[in-house]
């Protein structure tokens, strides 16, 4: 039953084929038989599950299940869970239980959806390949070698490897697209605003957002539908209706107008990946799109920009970190600066504390418009570009990571290149867009992700893009060797 | 050439909202320590703020009382620093834009003169919690019950020149925000801060380097404050001296201020736009909403009393200084009226009520609502010092008799005591025959020039009439028959 996508044990738990313990338990079964290899999760919840899983049976034996009632899914370990650990990652969070749960939380446990635990992740969500996580790297099912991308890795080696049927990541420059690249997933991150961030642990508050990863763009639109919507809790959400994302996933594509960005297959780009995301703008072709030519002459900016912003928002949200009311603190500080000096540096890895001080210094007296103020004016460019470019068409297509996965500690101790992974995917963070990545390909065994982007809200129609390519293709219906 | 005192004052006005600036716990002053803020004001992993419309309605209602310019729009920045009673690392305020812009305050001189006192802005913020040091045995301890209380901080111009004027000016201030109803004025709880910053000068020069004064918290502390500062810097300028720009601390013990930090190595609070609240819109309905619910305030209320009543600018300025005791004073004008139309008592009721009265409340530290007098029985007893049927004189002691509640009304108590003045003119004649042949040498004494001697007569009638005579009466009586 791990094979099967959230559509179709939706459809057998309806049918009775199982319960929801029974396919909860078959999961944890594999969590436990394949996890100490993967390293995707950091904390499995399987009493909790279990127990979920039967009060989603009996709400189905009294007739009122609804489509995700009894699915099984894996929570990155961002989210704050009420009573469970949530780490983020990090040794300052190792002890930390939360006292209360998560919007996304909340939502997912109305819709029924039985978590299996939380996620392995790149501390504090900071992090291409999941290697600066606390609690170790993640491992890529589809070569063990490899990372998984982060900073959702753990989420996305936990879904490849058919450990969960779905889970949540969270995308600040990429941090869902780019592991659901590297691990042949579907991994959506909607326009900033619709899913709630409050109780989704920050990095970067103006770029941050929540979106599902799944095997399929049907899953995708069923996960995102119990996921989104209006939070009075969060002042930066938006108070717009939730759509039934998969009423239009089978509108025709016919006349469609897909926008290949020349600055999105020039340098840099393995030409292997230009080539397999050049097949798909020809599949897209035969389904009656039409492929244009566009430019968005600001990209280069994109991550010179990000690396201001990102770092200057992480610098004060992660300040509250201090050893005073929660988390590590130090042993036995002689006073009040020690206490914050080694709680801080002892509980904060070394990416954290990097970008700690780049957002720093970029906030610091004097600089502050040389930087900060400079990447918020190029913040503009780039939306301005993206608003320009859907005058002329619906979406946009293109890589989603310039090479396939890069192996484990080989760019560890290179952070620019590390950087330089998310080149395709921090634009739309920057213009708060939704985009999205779908399975377009593998190269030497290793999967590769296209990447659509679409106008504000415009999910629904990315995710009807998606699955009309995904009805007339298999990639991403293909599973790792060791994981079948 | 003398010296000139340059003040300029911040504000910090707590305003009385039910909930928090940006989370639903209470702000109810006293509870026992950490018991009313929830996870928002202890800044935990993933929450977020949302701001308190009540808090801006007050800020609002404050900007329209000193005819401030509103911005419609304004921006919430995080100040950053690290401190243990600062849960997040960072404060949620208004920096580049705050919501009240320009404005004036009129402040009434002790000579009766008015001076405009310009206001440069005022913003919100969030309050920090607190640090006990005292009781913990090498430790601190932390109360976050006020941390997010709701602040309006208001900052003058340096347009003071006295600490007689800064009180006059924080007086007036507390009067009008006790008149909007947006605080509670409580100084000792810590609702009315002050922070004051003074220079000095040699008149017709530039300003001097400022010293700025925290904590203090009492009209009487900042004007010893103030007037120890400016002796402090006088002192080192005519020694040669230099003014250091730093904060100094007001010791109300030892009566001195004392260096905190000096600000040339100040914290860089590293300002930026809080990404987690959208800027703050505020359109015309509201502030015109706003505006027709505005009471009359102490400005306005002072022009009526001086143009209704009759009174000097002085005994208006008392009179206003609280919206309570202003209607305590026009309920006993009106009470003590005969006619409706005619305010011919409103004189005598100022004296009474800023005199007699507030003397009295002042000595046993009762406000005018807990008057054991009230403005019924004032006016009461005004009546009958109206109608001849008392003397001013018993008038103050049937006044004591109501202050101790010895009787329900001053009429029963003139009743009962026998205290009705004697207006019968046989009656009083027979008291002057008695005392003139009681005293033959003493009239021998007038009749040949002793004039002083009248004043001993009058005495003598009163005494005998235990001061029950009209004095009037017998003064005119006594004249006639003594200079027979």
């Amino acid at each position: 039953m791990h094979h099967m996508t959230i559509a179709q044990l939706s459809r057998e738990l309806a049918n009775k084929t199982f319960s929801s313990v029974e396919l909860t338990q078959h999961f944890i079964d594999r969590i436990k038989q394949y996890d100490p290899t993967l390293n995707s999760f950091i904390t499995v919840t399987e009493a909790q599950a279990l127990s979920a899983a039967k009060a989603a049976d009996a709400v189905r034996a009294a007739g009122k299940a609804g489509i995700l009632t009894g699915i099984p899914i894996a929570q990155k370990d961002i989210f704050c869970t009420q009573g469970v650990k949530t780490s983020c990652g990090s040794k300052m969070l190792d002890n930390f239980i939360s006292p209360y749960n998560a919007t996304l939380i909340e939502k997912c446990n109305a819709a029924g959806l039985v978590m299996l635990g939380k996620t392995n992740m790149d501390e504090f969500a900071m992090g291409s390949s999941n290697e600066t996580s606390f609690y170790g790297s993640v491992k890529n099912p589809w070569e063990t070698a490899y990372v998984p991308g982060g900073s959702s890795g753990g989420s996305a080696a936990a879904v490849a490897a058919r450990l969960a049927p779905c889970a949540t990541g969270t995308d600040t420059g990429g941090s869902i697209r780019q592991p659901a690249a590297l691990c042949n997933l579907v991994g959506l991150k909607p326009t900033y605003g619709r899913v709630s961030r409050y109780g989704m642990i920050a990095f970067a508050s103006s770029l941050d957002q929540a979106g599902p990863m799944t095997l399929t763009a049907e899953d995708a639109a069923l996960l995102l539908h119990a996921m989104a919507g209006f939070d009075e809790k969060d002042s930066t959400s938006i108070q717009a209706p939730v759509p039934d994302y998969t009423a239009h996933l089978n509108d025709s594509l016919e006349g469609l107008r897909i926008g290949l960005p020349q600055e999105y297959f020039g340098e840099g780009l393995d030409p292997r990946v230009g080539q397999l995301i050049e097949e798909a703008g020809r599949c897209f072709e035969k389904l009656g799109a039409k492929l244009v030519k566009i430019s968005l002459p600001h990209t280069h900016f994109s991550v010179p920009a990000y690396y201001v912003v990102a770092p200057a928002e992480c610098s004060s949200n992660l300040s509250r970190f201090d050893g005073v009311r929660y988390g590590y603190r130090c042993e036995n500080p002689i006073d009040l600066e020690d206490l914050y000096k080694r709680s801080r540096g002892e509980g904060f890895g070394n990416e954290v504390k990097r970008r700690i001080m780049v957002g720093t210094y970029a906030l610091s007296a004097g600089y502050y418009d040389a930087f900060y103020g400079k990447a918020q004016k190029i913040r503009q460019l780039i939306t301005q570009d993206f608003k320009h470019a859907f005058k002329e068409v619906d979406v946009i297509l293109g890589p989603t990571t310039p090479n396939p996965a890069f192996k484990l500690g080989e760019k560890k101790n290179d952070p620019i290149s590390m950087y330089l992974s998310d080149i395709y995917t921090i634009a739309t963070n920057l213009a708060g867009l939704p985009g999205m990545s779908l399975p377009a390909g593998f190269i030497d065994q290793l999967p590769i992700g296209m990447q659509l982007i679409g106008n504000y809200l415009q999910e629904g129609q990315l995710l009807n893009v998606a699955h009309r390519y995904q009805q007339v293709t298999d990639w991403h219906t293909r599973t790792p060797n060791n994981y079948r | 050439m003398s010296w000139e005192t340059v003040i300029g004052l911040e504000v910090h006005v707590q305003l009385n909202t039910k909930s928090k600036i940006f989370s639903g716990a209470s702000t109810a002053y006293g509870a026992l320590p950490n018991t009313q803020a929830c996870a928002i004001d202890l800044g935990y992993p993933g929450v977020l703020p949302v701001l308190n419309k009540e808090a801006v309605i007050k800020a609002v209602k404050f900007g329209l009382g000193i005819k401030a310019h509103i911005n419609q729009r304004s921006i919430f920045s995080r100040k950053n620093y690290f401190y243990p009673d600062l849960p997040k690392g960072y404060q949620i305020s208004q920096f580049d834009i705050p919501i009240v812009g320009k404005g004036l305050l009129s402040v009434v001189q002790e000579d009766g003169s008015i001076k405009k006192i310009g206001i440069t802005r005022a913003h919100l913020e969030e309050d920090a919690g607190k640090s006990l040091h005292d009781d913990f045995d090498g430790m601190s301890g932390i109360d976050l019950n006020r941390a997010g209380t709701p602040l309006l901080e208001i900052v003058s111009e340096p347009e003071m020149r006295s600490a007689k004027e800064a009180i006059a000016y924080l007086k007036t201030l507390h009067a009008l925000v006790r008149y909007l109803d947006i605080c509670d004025g409580n100084m000792q709880e810590g609702s009315f801060r002050c922070d004051a910053n003074v220079s000095v000068r040699r008149i017709g020069e530039p300003f001097g380097t400022r010293a700025e004064i925290k904590n203090v918290n009492s009209f009487r502390f900042v004007e010893r404050a103030i007037n120890y500062e400016v002796e402090r810097q006088i002192g080192i300028l005519e020694e040669g001296g230099k003014i250091a720009q730093e904060t100094r601390l007001y010791d109300a013990q030892k009566n001195e201020t004392r260096s905190m930090r000096s600000k040339e190595n100040a914290d860089d609070y590293r300002y930026f736009p809080d990404p987690d609240l959208l800027p703050l819109l505020v359109d015309d309905q509201l502030i015109e909403t706003i505006k027709s619910t505005l009471p009359e305030l102490p400005e306005q209320k002072r022009e009526r009393f001086i143009h209704e009543y009759q009174l000097s600018a002085y005994d208006a300025n008392v009179l206003i200084s609280s919206r309570e005791l202003a209607e305590y004073y026009e309920t006993v004008v009106k009470n003590a009226n005969n006619q409706a139309t005619n305010n011919n008592q409103a004189k005598v009721a100022a004296n009474w009520v800023s005199g007699d009265l507030l003397a009295l409340l002042n000595k046993d530290n009762l406000e005018i609502t807990q008057s054991p007098v009230s403005a019924e029985q004032l006016a009461g007893l005004l009546r009958r010092i109206h109608d001849n049927t008392i003397s001013g004189k018993i008038a103050k002691t049937v006044f004591e008799a109501l202050w101790h509640q010895e009787g329900p009304d001053a009429d029963s108590l003139i009743d009962s005591r026998g205290l009705k003045q004697v207006t019968d003119t046989g009656a009083i004649e027979i008291l002057i025959d008695d005392a003139m042949a009681a005293h033959p040498t003493q009239l021998a004494d007038y009749r040949s020039g002793k004039d002083k001697l009248f004043g001993f007569f009058v005495g003598q009638v009163l005494k005998a009439s235990l001061g029950k005579a009209n004095p009037d009466q017998v003064n005119a009586m006594l004249k006639e028959k003594l200079s027979k």
